[in-house]
This record gives C-alpha cells, structure tokens and sequence, in this order.
C-alpha cells in the first residue's frame, strides 16, 4: 500500500520535472538569444545591407538577407497558397466523402510533411538543373513553397472539414454551384483558421536555411528580380557564426535575435489574427 | 447565366483535382527525380560499396558513404535516447495530471518550441552546449574534446524532437476514452497505476509512432546538426567523438560539387537515401496513427 | 375538394448503401398548400424532402431509382442542371445556418449568384424579403453586422428571407422549428400560413400538434414507406391504415 503511493509520488515528481525541463530550455534559448544578440545589435545592422569587407568585421547590415527572407518567404507562401487552398476546397467540397484518393492525398501530404527540408533542397536544385535555372529567388521560392505546401494545406484541410454540412447545403438549396459556395461560404467561414495555417507556414518558410542553401544562393545585394539570388535571414547567420572573426560572430548572435523576434511576433499575430477574425463565423 | 456558372464549376473541379494530384504524387515525383540525378554514381559505383566504404575522397572518385551514415545513426539515437523519456514524461503530466490552466500554459510555449528556426538551434548549441562538453564534461572522463560531438548534436536534436514528439503523444492520449480511466480508478488504482497500466497500455502503439516522427525528424534535420556536430568525415567512436551526419554533409559541399565528376551525383545520392529513410519511418507512424484515429470514430 | 399536383413523385427508392430510406414511394403535393411530412423519426422523412431539391445527391454511396416530377420536368432526368432546381426551392433546415457574413449579404447572396449586380435593386430586394419574414423592423438598423450576432429565432427567419429572395415556387422545410421556442416557432408558422397563398410549401415535422395546425394536405411516412397520404383534415379525423391511427394516437412514437 505504501509503495503505490511512494511510485506514485515519485513519479508525479519525474513528470514535472520533465516539464519543467522542457520549459526551460525554450527559456534558455530565448535568454540565450537575447543576452548573446543585444549587445551586438546596431539599428544599421537591419537597415544597411553589407559593405565591402563585412564578414572580415567591417561595416554594414544584414538589410539584403531580412528582406531576402521577406521576398521568399512571401513569395513561397503565396505559391503555397494557391495550391493549398484549391487541393483543400477539392478534398472538402468536392470530393465525396470517405473518397479513397482524397485519403491517399491526405496521407501523402502527411508523409511529406516528416520529409526533410534539406530534401527538398536537393529536389529543388534537380528542378532548376531539368529547367537550366540558376540559384535564384524563384528557385528558392519553388523549394520553400514545397516545403510549407504539407504544413499549410494540411493545416487548412483541418479546419474546413470543420465546415458543417448544413451551412454548404444552405448555400446549395439557394442555387449556388460548388465553387461559388467554396469562395463565399467555405473561405469565410474558415477564415481565421485559413489565416493561422498560412502564418504557421510563413513562419516555417522564413526561418528555414537547408531548403534555400542549394536554391536560392546567396548575394550581399537586394534582390532585384526573381531570377537573381537572394540572401536569407538563416544563411546570413549560419555564414557570421562560420567566419573565424569574434565581431562578425557578435553579429551572427544579433541576427539570430532579430529572426527569433520575427518568429515571435508571426506566432503572436497569428493568435490575435485567430481571436479577431472571428465575427462572421457561424457556430 | 447559369450555362457559364456551370462550366466554371467543372473547370474549376479539373483544375483543383489536378493540383491535388500533384500534391498526392509529390512524394514519387520527389524520389524519381533525386534518383534520376543519382543515376550516374549508381551506374559507376555499387550502391553497397558506396554505402559501406569509409574512404570518401571526391576528387579521386571515391565517395564511401559509411562516415556520414554512422554519423547519422549516432547522433539520432543519441538525441532519441535523451528525448523519448522526457517527452513522454512531460505528455503524461500534461494529459493526465496537469490542471487545465497549467496546460493551457505550456502547450502554446511547446509550439513556440517547435517554430524556432534550426540556426538558433544550432547557435544556442554553439553557445552552450558545446562549452559544457568541452570545458567541464569532457575533463570529467580524462578526455579531450572540442565540444563539436556527436553529444552535442544529439542534444541539440533532442530540444528540437521534443514539441513532436508531445504534440503527438498528446494526440494519441486523447483519443483514449475517458471511460476506460473511470474504470481503473473506480476499481481503486491510483492515478499513476492508471496511467501506466490503462493509459499507457491502450496508447502504446500511438506512443511509438510519435517516437517514429521524432526519430525520423532528428535523422533529417541539417543546419543545426551541420553547426555543433564537427563534421569530421571519420566514424565516431565515442560520444564526444566528432561527426559528420548526412545532411550536414549534403548542406556544406553544395558549393563545389558541380566542380568535381560525380559529386553532385553522390550527393543527391545522399538525398535520395534520406528520402528513402524518411519515408519508411513515416509510412509507417502515419498507418499506425491513421489506426488511433479510426478507432475513435 | 381537387388538387393541382406541383411536385409529383414516382416509385421513389432512395438507398444508403445496404440501407434501404425511401420504398417505392408515389405521392402527389399539391400546390400553393402545406403539406406535412409526419412520421416517427428514422421514416424517411427528411430523405424524401431533400430529395426534391437534390441536395441527397451529396450523400456518400447514395442510389436513387423512380422520378420526381417538378412542373412536368424529371428532376432526376438527363440535362437537368441541379442548381437551377435548387433556386427553385427555398429549404429551411432543423438548425438555421446563416452564412457566414452580414445580414444584408446573407440575404444578397443568392440574387447576386444569380446575376444581379445594381446596388440600388439589391437594396429594394433586401428590404422587401426581410419584410416578407417580418424580420426588417428589427434589423433594419444593423444590416452590415454579422448573421451570427441574430438570435436563433431571428436567423431562422434570415434564412426564410434569404431563401424568398432567390424567388423559389416551393419552400421546403426540414423540422425548421426544432431548434426554435415556442414563441419564435409561433411566428415561423403563421409566416407559412401567410406565404402559402404564394408559394407550395413541403415541412416535415414531428410535431403532430403542429402539422395539425399547419397541414392543408398530410403525408404519413414509416420506415422509409409511404403508409397514407390525403387531405389533412381526412388523414387526421378518419385515417385508413392501422399504422396512421397508431401514430396520431401517440401509440407509435
């Protein structure tokens, strides 16, 4: 009788203090990023791009790789979207349900979501050798779209199977076709789930580097058009942190503070996306 | 009016059944085309030899690929073998003990977890992991080491597995029905012999396939492995030894391989074997997940 | 007292699978009445009234034999284009589902899929339908909120209007006042008292009271087989079959 409750206790022990465990290695890593990153932030780090000798310690900023990692990001998200929204709509809306490929689909996309992103690197550099693309921002935006595709169509998949039956029908008995009461009634009604599964894929897609290392190459300038390379905020710090100089490495702890923020502010807008988006919603 | 109205509906149903195939064939058209690059290295080289040859020297053809896939291997189990326990301990308390407010609370900081990007990883792996290895760990075993070790990129894959590998748990603990805890407890079980008798029982299978993901997420992941692990192509011997993972390998030569015969062969190659991996572990975990959820339904 | 039949049904056999929901039914409704559905639950009820406007067509693994007649026109034949049909009937559902935008639009939606752009003409259809359900008095001052804000009772007249306003020559109704109370389910009925002299209207219901009070003409479902049909007062007062006066007695539930 005794010994059940000591196991019992015992383990209620373990249990937090694996929790406890977890928990603080999120915080170590955020106060890491900040005590390390701080010091060595500058405003013209995010508002000048690389002068001449920047990763030997001399002047300039990592404006090209932010905004690099905005350009492809965006772009590989709107990719995204406009593939994700219409295999979503086709599984939910007209498919018949229980439909064999719609499920074979599903566990497809599900599959690809474990594959790494370093594949789809590889895979994007063989697309751009069939196409005779150089590394470039299209070529990074093709890969990154890729890779958030499974994140984000099966993210929205969850919430338009939320859509009840009832309210399509509603749209149908007033003589609706399928894709009228897709755009009106279905994207409406799963808006601010749409939203946060498109803010979770942008978020994985600007703070990915193994995807875009082989695509989308790496230049000190702004992109200029989709067929030049493009800097990314990841690559940008993975090279800092590579160079043998103490100042640049500083700087690779200011980058990695400057992304992390990023990530922070796209995951707390999306909660407050979430929460406001909601009035149209039928319950 | 509504002859045009009609037309758009099909055309807009061809067009969406079109793009879900190309997202349900993906996967193949992945594969086939890593394997279409990594023809001309399979047609020089045996696929055995070049998978159980040490000798990896590029510029004179040689591409033994036995380093980097023991590296590989002992960097994932390592990080398996520290992250499992926690994991599922922390899922356990989250499901079946912890109060709503608590879980409300660490749930969201567990995604937060997740969305990190692998470079801060990697330079939270540089900054802290690697001096402890180095200036207090290694010491301890009369050892000397760098701090770039198979240790260190085990733990960093560790962090990173964990929001997997409790987001799935979490999954699978809640599609045990609350009925079958109501039964053991009313037949006078504590709480923990609950859990471990009933819960852990039923869940099992769902359990080992969250760990499934978690193994086959640290076996591909790149830029923070390719930060803290070494990458010296050599096969590790000890913990503290330096590797040099497969994907490391992959991200840090993309650089000269089209310069060199057959490089960019070997390490699409390289992809390829990844993919392959990736794919049998995840085949797998999902049929056994598909399973979980049937059986709520 | 003669009917002019509106929707006429033809040995009717809708099955799910190996389930069997509608029987060979035949059946006449007549047009610019009520006529009401009634049946203990699992009859058939709803699959025979979702079967006039198709919308059973979603189901999975449906199979549909016999005709359904609106107008003289097979809706089941070939070259019927569904949506066409659906415009033609308004359906008032068990739970009102308002779609997921203002009241104003909710109301629009249909003339504008229907091919009406002018904003002034929407207006005037707007206030005209939502003054047709008695809804108008009540919303008029905050047309651009959201649907979702109504009370239940009010969104079940919104989608009566919304329904009105595609000009549909039947309203059906499936249960449209179960999720209702009393009062907001008094008021849908003498909606339906008043728009019979436009409009033929199907309600299945298992509300014997209120089929009572509604029904100029009754069809009695049990499982999935049409048992009696007649005018109401004929059906309720003198039934012909055991199983009908079962039901009205309360001994079949």
């Amino acid at each position: 009788m005794k010994l059940r409750t000591v196991e019992e206790k015992l383990f209620q022990l373990l249990m937090i203090a694996a929790t406890i465990l977890i928990v603080t290695s999120l915080v170590v890593i955020l106060v890491t990023v900040l005590v390390k990153g701080l010091p060595a932030l500058r405003l013209s780090m995010i508002t000048q791009i690389p002068k001449g000798g920047f990763y030997l310690g001399k002047e300039g900023g990592i404006l090209n790789a932010i905004l690099g990692s905005f350009y492809l990001a965006g772009g590989a998200t709107i990719l995204a979207i406009l593939i994700s929204l219409p295999i979503v709509i086709y599984f939910n809306v007209y498919a018949s349900k229980g439909s064999v490929f719609v499920n074979l689909c599903r566990f497809s996309l599900d599959v690809l979501w474990g594959v790494p992103s370093i594949v789809f690197g590889a895979f994007g550099f063989t697309i751009m050798l069939f196409f005779g693309l150089r590394a470039s921002l299209l070529g990074g935006i093709i890969a990154v779209a890729l890779l958030i595709l499974p994140v984000m169509s099966r993210a929205m998949d969850e919430v338009v199977k939320m859509v009840p039956r009832d309210l399509l029908n509603a749209s149908y008995s007033l003589g609706a076709t399928r894709l009228e009461t897709s755009v009106k009634v279905v994207v409406r009604q799963a808006l601010p789930g749409i939203l946060t599964a498109v803010l979770i894929a942008f978020g994985r897609g600007i703070g990915d580097a193994a995807s875009v290392i082989f695509t989308a190459g790496f230049t000190d300038a702004i992109p200029t058009s989709l067929m030049r390379p493009a800097a990314t905020l990841p690559l940008a710090i993975f090279f800092q942190l590579g160079t043998p100089f103490p100042e640049v490495q500083e700087r690779a702890y200011a980058s990695a503070l400057v992304l992390t923020i990023m990530i922070l502010v796209i995951s707390i807008v999306s909660r407050i996306l979430t929460r406001s988006f909601t009035k149209h919603v039928i319950k | 009016m509504h002859l045009i109205r009609g037309l758009q509906d099909k055309l807009a149903r061809i067009s969406m059944l079109a793009l879900a195939l190309f997202a349900g064939l993906l996967v193949f058209l992945m594969a086939f085309g890593l394997f279409l690059r990594s023809r001309p290295i399979l047609d020089s080289i045996p696929l055995m030899e070049l998978l159980l040859s040490s000798s990896w020297h590029p510029l004179k053809g040689e591409f033994g690929l036995f380093p980097f896939l023991t590296g590989t291997v002992w960097v994932t189990g390592v990080s398996i073998v520290i992250a499992v326990p926690f994991s599922l301990l922390c899922a356990m308390y989250l499901a079946e003990y912890a109060p709503v407010s608590i879980r409300e609370w660490v749930k969201p900081l567990v995604d937060l977890l997740a969305g990190i990007p692998s470079v801060v990883y990697g330079i939270c792996g540089v900054l802290i992991i690697i001096p402890l290895i180095k200036d207090h760990l290694a010491p301890l075993f009369g050892s000397f080491s760098t701090g770039y070790s198979v240790l260190a990129g085990g733990v960093v894959l560790a962090v990173m597995v964990f929001p997997i590998i409790i987001h799935v748990c979490l999954e699978v603990f809640a599609s045990v029905p609350y009925e079958v805890r109501e039964a053991s407890l009313a037949l006078g079980a504590t709480r923990w012999q609950t859990t471990k008798k009933v819960v852990l029982r039923k869940a099992m299978p769902g359990i080992l396939a969250a760990f499934v993901l978690g193994l086959s997420r640290a076996f591909g992941e790149t830029m923070a492995v390719l930060m803290v692990a070494g990458n010296v192509a050599r096969v590790p011997r000890s913990l503290l030894d330096p590797a040099y993972p497969l994907p490391a390998l992959i991200a840090n030569n993309y650089g000269e391989m089209m310069s060199v015969p057959l490089y960019d062969s070997a390490l699409l190659l390289a992809s390829l074997l990844l993919l392959v991996v990736v794919l049998f572990f995840n085949v797998l975990s999902r049929l056994v997940l598909i399973r979980i959820e049937r059986g709520i339904q | 007292m003669e009917y002019k039949a509106h929707i006429r049904v033809r040995n009717l056999s809708v099955s799910y699978g190996t389930e069997q929901a509608l029987k060979d039914v035949t059946v006449d409704l007549p047009e610019k009445k009520i006529t009401a559905i009634i049946g203990p639950s699992g009859c058939g009820k709803t699959t025979l009234l979702k079967s006039f406007n198709r919308l059973i067509d979603a189901v999975d693994g449906i199979k549909v034999q016999g005709e359904v007649y609106l107008n003289g026109d097979n809706i089941y034949g070939p070259g019927i284009d569904v949506t066409h049909l659906r415009q033609k009937m308004g359906l008032l559902s068990q739970r009102p589902y308002p779609l997921p935008m203002s009241i104003y639009d909710n109301v629009a939606y249909g003339p504008r899929i229907h091919g009406i752009r002018k904003r002034r003409r929407l207006k005037e259809i707007v206030e005209h339908y939502l003054r047709e359900s008695s809804l108008w008095d009540e919303v008029k001052d905050r047309l651009h909120t959201p649907a979702s804000s109504l009370s239940v009772g009010q969104q079940q007249r919104l989608c009566l209007a919304r329904g009105l306003a595609v000009e549909p020559e039947i309203i059906l109704g499936d249960e449209p006042t179960s999720a209702l109370d009393p009062t907001a389910s008094q008021r849908i009925e003498e909606k339906f008292l008043q728009l019979k002299a436009k409009y033929t209207i199907v309600v299945v219901t298992h509300i014997l009271r209120q089929a009572i009070r509604l029904a100029d003409y009754v069809v009695f479902m049990y499982l999935g087989q049409l048992i009696e049909h007649g005018p109401a007062r004929k059906v309720f007062e003198n039934p012909q079959e055991e199983l009908t006066r079962g039901y009205i007695k309360g001994v079949i539930v």
